[in-house]
């Protein structure tokens, strides 16, 4: 790896600061299991490394009822999975880091981290757009708040600017009877790259049983994570048998442009973001029925 | 460039200080700089796991840590996973039922293991192997690992004292 100069603030204003004074010299380290093999690889090669990790803002979940999820950005995937709050009110959101790589890499790496990566196979992305997920980004001049479903605009590349940083995700509290799932085609049994992954979050009038809310992400099957809004639009105000999730699966394929490559050919990734649309609306509207959040 | 520095972590249950430069990944700085061999460099992408080490309690990657990370937080390493009394049960079992061949995975599936059952001291089978998914072998196809660490669990819930 090439040399580097490690900053180590304690405070957001601190860590903009740095990374206004370094620009395009500075990158942000949170997990690192992204940073440090691209530096080692020579892809990246800051000259300033910020680390995030002792920022107490970016290090918290804080969660209530009434004003919803502030999850900070450095937040370690695996802690999602630990906190009893997060399984039982965003369970797509938390089984999506549960999925990232293997316990040692969820030890280290974060949503924020996934997020900035700007894969478009990252698997937290798509939960985080189902569950209607902003980002509090922080610069020089100021805040401003970024949808994630308008964060990425390339394969790597994110609407950050090399002066700032993203410190929380801001998430809604749950509505009655909401839940979300997050599910992705791998080879493997573990730690591969999502095939195609599909995030889903969804709400239900129990008292007729239709759905009066309903967002779908896809992942690895375009440049960027992909808000199917034509598909989530499929399943308002229906009752959300097989033929409508049928039809909310065909509109997600046709959201979906995905590529041949190494992992899978773009009929076969096609054909899986029907399947796993289906089985996440699915998942996503039992826990809804089951869910006693108010 | 980049001045070296002093880092003080706990390894091992001992207050340890080392310099290092800030591009050290903690793998080098436990195997160059303290002769700690026993974490293995197999990938240095997270991949592997051959060089899995417990910080604060979970397990990680240390290709993957900077030396510096490891400012005040508590590192186990393979090396401190022996007892005064001998080889700690995980150990054990991996020899019974013979859970190696060449060895080289071997430290940090036991390092895995052990913050596995630290967690979650009655695992099953499906747990278990999530929980070493993390860690590749190329040598014994993984189902002996699989009974020692499920052997070892058992041990362990009987009362029977680590290491």
């Amino acid at each position: 790896m090439h040399a580097i100069n490690y900053e180590n603030p304690t405070t957001v204003d601190h860590a903009v600061k740095l990374m206004a004074a370094h620009g395009e010299k500075a990158r942000a380290l949170s997990g690192g299991s992204d940073l440090i093999i691209q530096m080692r690889a020579g892809v990246r090669r800051p000259a300033y490394v910020v680390d995030l990790k002792n920022i107490p803002e970016l290090r918290k979940i804080s969660f209530s009822l009434q004003h919803g999820l502030r999850l900070g950005a450095a937040v370690p995937a695996i802690e999602l999975h630990e906190n009893a709050d997060m399984r039982r009110y965003y369970p797509g959101l938390t089984e999506a880091a549960h999925l990232i790589g293997s316990l040692q890499i969820q030890s280290r790496a974060s949503v924020g981290g996934n997020l900035c990566n700007g894969s478009p196979a990252a698997d937290t992305i798509p939960a985080l757009i189902a569950v209607g997920a902003k980002c509090r980004v922080v610069g020089p001049k100021g805040e401003r708040i970024v949808a994630v479903e308008d964060f990425c605009t390339a394969p790597g590349r994110t609407v950050l600017q090399p002066d700032e940083l993203l410190v929380e995700f801001q998430i809604p509290g749950p509505a009655p009877h909401s839940s979300d799932a997050y599910q992705r085609f791998i080879p493997r049994n573990e730690m591969d790259i999502a095939v195609v992954g599909v995030g889903a979050a969804i709400t239900l009038d129990l008292a007729d049983d239709r759905c009066t809310a309903a967002r779908i992400a896809l992942a690895a099957v375009g440049p960027t994570p992909i808000f199917a809004k034509e598909a989530s639009a499929t399943l308002i105000g229906k009752k959300l048998d097989a033929a409508t999730i049928e039809k909310a699966a065909q509109a997600a394929i046709a959201a979906s442009s995905p590529i041949d490559d190494m992992r899978g050919t773009a009929e076969f990734r096609r054909h899986i973001v029907g399947v796993l649309t289906k089985r996440v609306v699915t998942v996503a509207a039992e826990r809804a029925r089951v869910s006693s959040s108010r | 460039m980049a001045k070296k520095t002093v880092v003080e972590t706990t390894l091992n249950g001992e207050t340890v200080e080392f310099l290092c430069e800030p591009r050290e990944c903690l793998l080098e700085v436990l195997r160059d700089e303290l002769e700690l061999t026993g974490s293995k460099e197999g990938c240095l992408t997270g991949d592997c796991g051959a060089c899995t080490v417990i910080v604060d309690g979970r397990s990680a990657c240390s290709c993957l840590m900077l030396a510096v990370e490891a400012q005040g937080k508590k590192i186990e390493t393979i090396e401190g996973l022996a007892g005064p009394n001998g080889l700690h049960v995980l150990q054990q079992k991996f020899l019974e039922h013979a859970a190696l061949q060449c060895g080289i995975c071997t430290p940090g599936f036991l390092m895995s293991a052990k913050a596995l059952l630290d967690r979650n001291p009655s695992p099953t089978e499906p747990e278990i192997r999530y929980a070493l998914a993390g860690n590749l072998c190329r040598c014994t196809g993984y189902d002996k690992i699989v009974r020692a660490v499920t052997d070892a669990a058992k041990t362990l819930a009987s009362g029977a004292r680590a290491a």
